[in-house]
């Protein structure tokens, strides 16, 4: 998302500017990169950032054009004094005189700027701590809170609200309101997936900007005038783009609320792990929350290299199979619930049979790049044909990827298949018919929706199946192993742009599911006799070894936002 | 005794003259236009050239000419902003929104003499290089517009306005739009969202300053429809001779709407600074005083926003004496000088060039919660200080104003206006709290009095007693 053009590069040296923050002397780029990257006049508000400072803020956000609505980042502040030649105006001991800002028809009232849209200047002394700021946040604060319910207790973005926050913070404890409030409408229905509450927005229109501006979607405003100001979708419900749910992220105070979500779980007792989402190539980089074993909710961890701080809707609500009550929790060999000893040693006795050429793998580009390394492994041990199932949707200009699988390039690299996947499925099909292939080992695709149907898999002598969920193949398999969903083990996934991508374990597998790799790892070690490492670092660092585009990456080197692979 | 000096008004109100083209043309309109599109290019004495554009701004700047729409801004200052290398197109947009409670002097022109604003308008664009132009009419004057797009049709005709203007290769059009009935739409850049199709939410500036990046972010100039038509005036009697007219620094003359406890309230034009805010309510050929048995408490002088003055109050101005020496001097209320300078020295401002009077009958309080309700419903809402302000002190002074009032309720409108003016995205916060704290501070007494009365009563069981006591 970050625009590479305009960020400035390591070489150039980057002009700075001397201002005082809070009277401490600061060195800041002249100019920073904007919301949508382009370079611009470093404001206020990003040189007390880099002072190591906070200025407290509700419209501002770094990645939306600028509302300056809010009023909340006002700060007081000063310019050097300039004589009538020009020329700044000096102290008695040689400092520059500094004019404190002041209203102009009320010369004994500081001004105040608003830190996010203001650029600062050479010279320039901000005081984001003075009295008068200080005072000028809190009467900001007491004008937020008069029309507002405080109904936090009963609200979904209590504990992680601006608004509480601010108000310990910044507020004053007593209001001197005494009139009636303004009421307005609760529980609107903006969208689909949107639930409003008017009467605890604060009208930073964070939403609407969004919406406009990143989503492209003109569906959200503003209704009526003054403080019955009202947000409002152009038609009750029209809020309906594969980006609202970002508004919910967005929204500084409870007042937007996911209907997934809504009066679910307090925020709290969320766990929270960092992963990436699986339904497209794009590979967002997710937070899951969870608890208790269960996932709640997925939300965007910014990553400016692929998705920015956004997620699409249809990812992000795509995690109740997880907990899915038909998950395969038990291990089958025939036609009986087995052991994972047993299948591994079955799984050793017919593949220790097979002869060269009489075995297949289809494998998923939804698996991690180690358990497709390790099935690619295994394919070269038993000259097996290998490939994978592509899955395509139509993509738009944000984020979706036409690719559905989040690891296509995964199967790729590893060689499990060729640049068009897919493409040896029609060959393999026929080898089952022809019976020129008589072993097929399947993961998490159920092939009788891609060519393969319940037929040709009736002519096999052996099926290895491992899955999630239960389909036709796994019907059908001799051996059925329960794998684990992406929330319950860890691995690396590569998304479109070849970005490789680590995401950690948030929950446990149900009954007797096991992660892919650790099994594979068993049935390679069996048909090979070597053993090569014993956890998924070791793995993945044999991995990087082995393959070209990971060559020297190693996996506690993989940060949280991943690195790019060589493709 | 002052006298009205009609520049403006002067075709405008005599008797048989009418809006239309014929009318105008026999009253020597349009001849500006051909005489200013026919100037010469100009010779410095330091031997730099003027273009004929430049000329004309050059006059403007001379002029003296300020702003008559509120801020009193110098119109010459304001295009010499104006961004002439972005390669943008230059758009000029003439504010005719007219809503500043007590102001009824665009309205004047725009029903009586649309051409003299066009011919205006027609100036002021070539002189900067426009080729589009708007007039931003408050929806509510429907006649205005009718009138103005007529107009328009009949300057077209005549070949003073679209292609070629009189022959000379210059291109422009104007259009009318008529806004949706907000006063806020009055403020320049809530004015140029409202143009753009969008709700009126003024901008934040820095950035969005509209000479640089006004109308579709282009440069933009935006000036009132009595401001525009100066500009006329000033091309055909020349910078020198125009800022003759009136005083220095407020030169030219501008149209006083006079409304309130006043006799014969109306419109009058005056030269700036010539005639005093006591010549204005009491002379016979102005205001002509108050009703009978009445007494003067105070003067809106600036159109609702402005400051209030009281009766009696005196204060210290800026003279220049015989010496060319400036001394502080007292003037009283009635010997105002009614021009920008004036006002500012006395607290407060000219504005919109509305003066409401207020009698002895008239309640502080009452009226006070009366201008309040406007500001409430005004507010576009879209940053906060002003949003939950202007209601606040709407409610309050409401709740004052029907007897359930505090004696603290006096510093409770002070801290809340206090909070809004000066930290809003526009000037309408200003607007909103300007009132409030000087009606307050001035008529203190008064607000106390309400409140500790209504506290008695509420004390006695015979008051209502909707809030806390405090
Ligand atoms: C709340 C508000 C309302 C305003 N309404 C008007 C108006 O109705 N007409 C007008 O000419 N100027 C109005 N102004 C002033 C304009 O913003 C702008 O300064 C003016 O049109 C500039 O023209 P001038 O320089 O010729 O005076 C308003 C300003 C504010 C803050
Ligand atoms: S709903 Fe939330 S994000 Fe939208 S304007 Fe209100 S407070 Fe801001
Ligand atoms: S764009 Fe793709 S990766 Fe991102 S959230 Fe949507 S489906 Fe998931
Ligand atoms: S000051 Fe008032 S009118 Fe102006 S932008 Fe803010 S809310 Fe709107
Ligand atoms: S953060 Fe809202 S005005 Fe700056």
């Amino acid at each position: 998302m970050s625009n590479a053009t305009a960020t400035p590069t390591a070489t150039a040296p980057v002009e700075t500017i001397r201002i005082k923050v809070d009277s401490r002397d600061v060195d800041v780029p002249k100019m920073l990169p904007n919301w949508q990257g382009r370079l611009e006049p470093t404001t206020m508000l990003q040189a007390v950032q880099i002072a190591g400072g906070e200025v407290p803020h509700y419209c501002y956000h770094p990645k939306l054009p600028v509302a300056g609505n809010c009023r909340m980042c006002l700060i007081e502040f000063g310019t050097p004094m300039m004589g009538p030649d020009r020329k700044p105006v000096l102290n008695p001991d040689g400092t520059p005189k500094i004019a404190r800002s002041v209203l102009p028809y009320e010369p004994s009232t500081p001004r105040g700027a608003i830190a996010c849209a203001t650029p600062i200047s050479a010279g320039m002394e901000l005081y984001p701590s003075s009295p008068a700021t200080r005072q000028m946040r809190e009467a900001v604060l007491e004008s937020l809170l008069i029309n507002h319910p405080l109904d936090c207790t009963i609200c979904d973005q209590a504990g992680e609200c601006k608004l509480q926050e601010y108000s310990v913070e910044h507020g004053q404890s007593a209001s001197r309101f005494v009139e009636a409030k303004v009421h307005k409408p609760k529980a609107v229905n903006l969208g689909p997936r949107i639930v409003l509450d008017d009467e605890r927005c604060i009208l930073c229109t964070r939403c609407i900007r969004f919406s406009k501006d990143i989503a492209g979607d003109d569906a959200l405003g503003i209704v009526n005038r003054g403080s019955y100001n009202t947000i409002a979708a152009w038609k009750e419900g029209a809020f309906d783009n594969n980006y609202t749910l970002n508004t919910v992220d967005l929204c500084p105070v409870g007042a937007l609320t996911s209907r997934d979500f809504r009066f679910k779980m307090r925020v709290w007792f969320l766990k929270e792990t960092k992963s990436v989402c699986t339904s497209c190539a794009t590979g967002c980089n997710i937070t899951i929350g969870s608890r208790e074993g269960v996932v709640h909710r997925y939300e965007p961890r910014e990553n400016d290299a692929v998705n920015g701080p956004w997620m699409c809707d249809t990812g992000r609500l795509n995690y109740r199979w997880i907990g899915s009550e038909a998950r395969l929790r038990e291990v089958w060999v025939g036609n009986k619930a087995s052991t994972w000893d047993e299948a591994n040693r079955e799984v050793r006795i017919r593949l220790s049979k097979a002869a060269p050429g009489s075995v297949a793998i289809i494998a998923s580009a939804r698996q991690t790049t180690e358990e497709l390394y390790l099935l690619k492994k295994l394919a070269t041990r038993l000259g097996a044909i290998t490939d994978s199932i592509a899955r395509e949707g139509d993509p738009d200009t944000l984020l979706v990827s036409a690719d559905r699988n989040p690891n296509a390039n995964g199967a790729r690299l590893t060689g499990i298949a060729f640049t068009e996947m897919g493409i040896q499925i029609p060959k393999i099909a026929s080898g089952i018919a022809s019976g020129a292939i008589k072993t097929l080992i399947v993961f998490g695709e159920d092939v009788t929706q891609h060519g393969i149907g319940v037929d040709l898999l009736g002519r096999l002598e052996t099926l290895i199946v491992s899955d999630i969920l239960p389909s036709q193949t796994t019907q059908a398999a001799h051996v059925l192993l329960p794998g684990c969903a992406h929330a319950e083990k860890r691995g690396t996934f590569v998304n479109a742009k070849g970005r490789l991508q680590k995401f950690m374990k948030a929950v446990e597998a149900p009954g007797d599911a096991r992660p892919e790799w650790e099994f594979l790892h068993d049935w390679v070690h069996a048909v090979s006799g070597r053993n090569g490492f014993s956890s998924i670092e070791g793995l993945f660092n044999q991995m990087a070894r082995e393959i070209p585009a990971f060559e020297g990456i190693e996996w506690g080197r993989v940060g949280d936002l991943g690195v790019t692979a060589k493709i | 005794m002052p006298e009205q000096y009609k520049l403006i008004l002067k075709h405008a109100d005599s008797p048989g003259y009418t809006p239309d083209i014929e009318c105008y043309e026999r009253h020597g309109g349009y001849h500006s236009l051909k005489k200013a599109l026919a100037t010469p290019p100009r010779t410095l004495p330091d031997g730099k050239v003027q273009s004929p554009q430049e000329v004309i701004r050059d006059e403007v700047l001379k002029s003296g000419l300020r702003g008559r729409g509120g801020a009193g801004f110098s119109a010459g200052l304001k295009w010499s902003f104006v961004d002439r290398r972005s390669g943008k197109p230059i758009y000029l947009i003439c504010n005719a929104d007219e809503s500043e409670p007590g102001t009824f002097k665009d309205r004047q022109i725009l029903h009586k003499d649309p051409h003299q604003l066009i011919e205006g308008m027609i100036l002021s664009c070539w002189a900067n290089d426009v080729n589009l132009a708007y007039i931003y009419i408050r929806g509510e004057m429907i006649q205005g517009a009718k009138l103005l797009n007529e107009a328009l049709k009949e300057a077209r005709a005549k070949g003073y306005l679209g292609k070629n203007i009189v022959g000379t290769g210059y291109d422009l059009e104007i259009h009318v739009h008529r806004g949706a009935g907000a006063y806020i739409c009055g403020e320049e850049t809530g004015l140029i969202e409202s143009l753009e199709g969008k709700r009126a939410y003024p901008r934040i500036k820095p950035p969005y300053f509209p000479a640089v990046l006004g109308f579709y972010m282009s440069p933009t100039i935006v000036n009132n429809v009595e401001t525009l038509c100066h500009v006329k005036h000033i091309v055909a009697m020349g910078s020198a001779e125009y800022a003759k007219l009136g005083t220095p620094n407020n030169t030219g003359t501008r149209i006083v709407s006079l409304s309130g406890d006043i006799l014969k309230p109306g419109y009058f034009e005056i030269e700036v600074g010539k005639v005093t805010l006591g010549q204005l309510i009491f002379e016979p050929n102005f205001g002509g005083g108050l009703r009978p048995g009445r007494s003067l408490k105070a003067i809106i002088p600036g159109g609702s926003s402005s400051k209030v003055l009281k009766a009696g109050e005196l204060f210290k101005l800026n003279r220049k004496g015989a010496d060319g020496q400036m001394t502080k001097v007292d003037v009283p209320l009635l010997e105002l000088p009614y021009d920008f300078d004036s006002l500012q020295g006395a607290g407060t401002m000219s504005g919109s060039g509305a003066v409401i009077v207020l009698d002895d009958t008239r309640s502080m309080v009452d009226t006070l919660a009366n201008l309040s309700a406007f500001y409430a419903h005004e507010s576009c809402g879209q940053c906060t200080p002003c949003r939950e302000g202007s209601l606040w002190l709407s409610k309050g002074l409401h709740r004052l104003e029907q007897g359930d009032g505090r004696k603290a309720d006096a510093d409770y409108l002070k801290h809340i206006a206090k909070n809004i003016q000066g930290r809003t995205i526009c000037a309408f916060g200003e607007a909103a709290s300007w009132p409030v704290l000087s009606f307050v501070e001035k008529f203190r007494d008064e607000f106390e009095a309400r409140g500790a009365a209504d506290e008695a009563a509420r004390a006695k069981g015979s008051g209502s007693a909707k809030v806390p006591h405090s």
